[in-house]
């Protein structure tokens, strides 16, 4: 416990704490720091402007969010379908390409979506004459860009519960008259939530601050929050302004893992509540 | 008295997976209303069988008739027959109400007739208190309640129970037993159940059907599977069995130290091929009358003693295995044994049952 106490101390609470007070001092004129107590940080963070910059953050990682687990949880399915010996192969293949480095991944998509990139040139083979499409450089190849990175997670969320799902389950439901699809309504997926919430928390909270992808996939031009965080600190060198985007970020995010959190104990409160009125 | 009704022909089915087979050309009819045992050692295919009734897995070859139509190919929500599962598969999201209306819902019954429904097998199952519990907060036999009342409450033609009782404690069991048969006879459905356990298929079903590496080696009673097993290992499956191992001659076993034990010899036995002769524990007697046909003197190695009766292990020259003899109460009192006791054994040979080795 101690050894943790202090490590969460030194590599969180205290940069996070540094930061924070950060937010409430000036900007100097030529950088720098101005040591004088300001708000005007925080009333920053809602102009028209910054605000905008936040909704299209959340936005974007909220449809990468949908993507993902839709494709992950399909996923996550189909290998827990699969015979049982072969589930660990299915899965460390889905998990592999996480293993390489984050920046040659995004890379590779700029390969895949440049305008004389491997997409293109797979249209042209194939008879396609026009003028390629544009891909990269748009919010679409963000989205893809955010989705691919982050599907493994969403993949290993989901297979947990699947896989120890009672098959027997699924029988019983058939069995007592359902077919397929209302089986998986009714049974399957009701049992395996924990797995997408968790799974969509993680996506989500990922990509809300992700600025790499953006960066790469997006342009110059394009902005996350992420990004408009590093231009402060970096470019435009208003750490005190930046500080106060960043603690806006943070917060956003703490506000996300505290619903999940709530909801899952809801979940695992109702039933240990019922329980105890049954026994009394 | 005429004849029952069949209600499911399983005609000559067959399973293979790969190249094991599970299910070898079985053929079974089992009847309207009754209480029907698919006993066997783990691996004998009683499983694989009651899935293919379910519609879980389909025949390689082979039909299933249920009142006289085919449903081999029927997927498992489309057949008039309900499993109840080993793992009793109870949605653990879902309170006892709505695991037991889960399956009327499907049919897509008013929801008056579904609560009236629900209540009353809730009641016949003595659920009431518990409807509003989930799975978890239920001990193991209400959870066999439950997947029993949600089993039931579909009125199937035919319920098919998974090794129901294989979860509860011996003393549940035993009540369970007797609680199961009340309700069969209590709704009218008819019942086959999987058991790997001879005893509990000896008392509660009306007709058995002994399974083996996929084969079916005997169907009928079990009285008469008990009296007259049809091959050796039913003989030792079913009960205890005290064997002696010998060649057959015309009337009887000669044992390997020469005694002869007279019997009815079946008659595709030929005289001098290795055979069996075999008694049941109580059919022997201590101390018997000088006219009993087989006798023969006995070491007590072991007592054991059971309240109802006492069960001695009696080394005799007959067999390398010790005899098992059952000596009532009554007669153990009447005349005393003790370990080590030197005793006189004896049984008739119309309870000698002899078979191919």
């Amino acid at each position: 416990m101690a050894p943790a106490l202090v490590w969460l101390t030194a590599l969180m609470v205290v940069p996070c704490a540094l930061v924070l007070a950060l937010a409430f001092f000036r900007r100097g004129i030529y950088g720098g720091i101005d040591y004088t107590f300001t708000l005007e940080n925080f009333g920053l963070v809602f102009d028209p402007l910054y605000a905008g910059i936040f909704l299209k953050s959340a936005r974007i990682a909220g449809t990468a969010t949908l993507i993902a687990v839709v494709i992950g949880y399909a996923a996550a399915y189909a290998i827990s379908a699969a015979p049982r010996r072969w589930q660990p192969v299915f899965l460390f293949f889905a998990v592999l390409p996480f293993w390489s480095n984050y920046l040659i991944r995004t890379y590779a998509w700029i390969v895949l979506l440049n305008r004389e990139g491997l997409i293109t040139q797979l249209l042209r083979w194939l008879g396609y004459t026009g003028e390629p499409p544009s891909m990269l450089y748009t919010e679409g190849a963000v989205i893809a860009g955010l989705v691919y990175n982050y599907l493994p997670f969403v993949i290993l969320a989901c297979y947990a519960p699947l896989s120890r799902l009672n098959p027997e389950l699924a029988e019983a439901s058939r069995d007592l008259g359902a077919s397929a699809a209302t089986t998986f309504r009714r049974v399957i997926l009701p049992l395996t939530v924990p797995g997408i919430a968790a799974g969509a928390v993680f996506v989500f909270v990922l990509s809300i601050g992700n600025f790499v992808t953006p960066a790469l996939l997006g342009g110059g031009r394009f902005q996350m929050i992420g990004n408009l965080v590093y231009d402060q600190f970096l470019t435009a060198n208003d750490w005190p302004f930046g500080a106060a985007l960043a603690m806006a970020l943070i917060a956003i995010m703490l506000l996300v893992l505290m619903v999940q959190a709530l909801a899952a104990d809801r979940a695992s409160g109702r039933a240990a509540q019922t329980k105890g009125d049954a026994d009394g | 008295m005429s004849e029952p009704r069949t209600l499911l022909a399983i005609d000559h089915v067959s399973k293979n997976f790969g190249r094991v087979t599970a299910v070898d050309g079985i053929s079974l009819d089992i009847r309207e209303n009754e209480f029907f045992a698919l006993l066997g050692p783990s691996g004998c295919g009683k499983t694989t069988l009651l899935r293919m009734l379910a519609g879980f897995e389909m025949p390689s070859d082979g039909r299933i008739l249920l009142d006289g139509k085919d449903i081999a190919r029927t997927p498992p929500n489309k057949r008039p027959v309900n499993l109840m599962f080993q793992s009793y598969a109870l949605f653990p999201h879902m309170s006892v109400r709505a695991n037991v209306s889960y399956g009327l819902e499907m049919e897509r019954l008013p929801a008056k007739e579904i609560r009236s429904r629900v209540d009353a097998i809730l009641a016949t199952t003595e659920l009431v208190p518990f409807a509003d519990r989930k799975p978890e907060q239920l001990s193991g036999g209400q959870k066999q309640r439950v997947a029993l009342a949600r089993a039931l409450v579909k009125r199937p033609r035919l319920l098919l129970l998974d090794e129901p009782l294989g979860a509860l404690d011996k003393k549940l069991r035993g009540a369970m037993q007797l609680e199961l048969k009340r309700l069969q006879h209590e709704v009218g459905i008819t019942f086959v159940i999987v058991t790997h356990d001879q005893e509990e298929s000896l008392v509660m079903a009306d007709r058995m059907a002994v399974l083996k590496d996929g084969r079916l080696l005997q169907c009928d009673t079990p009285h008469a599977i008990y009296e007259h097993p049809a091959d050796r290992f039913v003989a030792d499956f079913i009960g205890v069995m005290n064997f002696i191992p010998g060649k057959a001659s015309a009337d009887g076993v000669v044992a390997a130290n020469g005694a002869r034990i007279a019997g009815k010899v079946p008659a595709a036995l030929t005289p001098g091929a290795s055979a069996v002769a075999s008694v049941r524990p109580e059919r022997i007697r201590l101390f018997p009358s000088a006219e009993t046909a087989n006798r023969t003197t006995g070491t007590v190695e072991a007592l054991a003693y059971h309240g109802l009766d006492l069960q001695l292990h009696v080394r005799t020259p007959l067999s390398p295995k010790p005899f098992l003899v059952r000596v009532t109460a009554d007669a153990a009192d009447r005349r005393p044994v003790a370990s080590g006791d030197q005793v006189e054994l004896g049984w008739d040979a119309a309870d000698v049952r002899i078979f191919a080795e």
